[in-house]
């Protein structure tokens, strides 16, 4: 039989992204009720993603606007 | 003299031109904003965008109006990319560096004082490292992970942008996580030494 743990791991990443069938949802939701471990990680999961989108995040140089909007073609 | 009916092609032309460049410029801070990740500099992102906008405006026609702007735009930008040469892969070791999903989570738990709060663990990690942590993961999974984690965009979306199955999509976004939080265990360990 396999590790519940070890399978709930492998239902993590497309259970956050909502790509599990109906099915594997619930199969992942009731092994997350019951298992603390796996709750804090998959807790863990989400905030990292969140933490990296954030972190990672860089503003446009406002002269790069510039730059663009002068590329345009003008009317002849 | 022009025909009544080409000096009215023309003023449509005109319309949809500059609504198309409009449009376009309007997407300039998302474009930039997962360009900055596809390529290794702030530098390269920032050429790289320009040479995108030029693209576009010059080939506008090629847009079909109702679908998917940002997702065209990036069609481009990531096959500038890869014309420019900007991609010498590194032959990743995969094994080497792919670890399994819980290995961030397991291995900043064991360095800190317990884990009482998983959004306490995640502010262990410094801005910096995150950044670098992502520049160090292999274009392929990088491409992938900064599309559909940073852009948003879907999978169906980033397979088009890409020109691979959804399947590979996919695979390469879970391989590419697991191998960014790898990356991210190795910088925090070494800041906790």
């Amino acid at each position: 039989m396999t590790d519940p743990c070890a399978h709930c791991e492998e239902m993590m990443q497309p259970y956050l992204d909502r790509a599990l069938s109906e099915a594997e949802m619930a199969e992942a939701e009731a092994h997350l009720a019951e298992c603390e471990p796996c709750r804090r990680r998959y807790r863990f999961e989400e905030s990292l993603r969140v933490y990296v989108r954030q972190a990672v995040l860089e503003p446009m140089p406002a002269e790069l606007r510039q730059k663009l909007a002068a590329l345009r073609i003008p009317l002849e | 003299m022009e025909e009544p009916e080409e000096a009215q092609r023309l003023a449509n032309e005109a319309r949809d031109r500059v609504r198309f460049e409009e449009d376009a410029l309007a997407l300039a801070e998302q474009v930039y904003r997962v360009a900055r990740h596809l390529a290794g500099s702030r530098e390269e992102a920032e050429e790289l965008v320009q040479e995108t906008y030029a693209r576009a405006f010059r080939s506008w026609r090629s847009f079909q109006p109702g679908t998917n702007l940002r997702a065209w735009l990036l069609r481009i930008l990531t096959n500038l990319n890869i014309d420019r040469g900007r991609r010498q892969q590194r032959a990743p070791q995969m094994q080497a560096l792919e670890a399994n999903d819980y290995y961030l989570y397991d291995r900043l738990a064991e360095s800190g004082d317990g884990v009482s709060d998983e959004e306490r663990v995640v502010e262990r990690l410094s801005r910096d490292a995150i950044v670098a942590a992502l520049s160090a993961v292999p274009h392929d999974f990088r491409d992938v992970i900064v599309l559909v984690d940073l852009g948003d965009f879907s999978y169906q979306d980033a397979a088009q942008i890409l020109d691979i199955p959804v399947g590979t999509v996919m695979s390469r976004l879970h391989r590419g996580r697991r191998i960014l939080k790898r990356e991210l265990a190795e910088s925090a360990l070494e800041k906790a030494r």
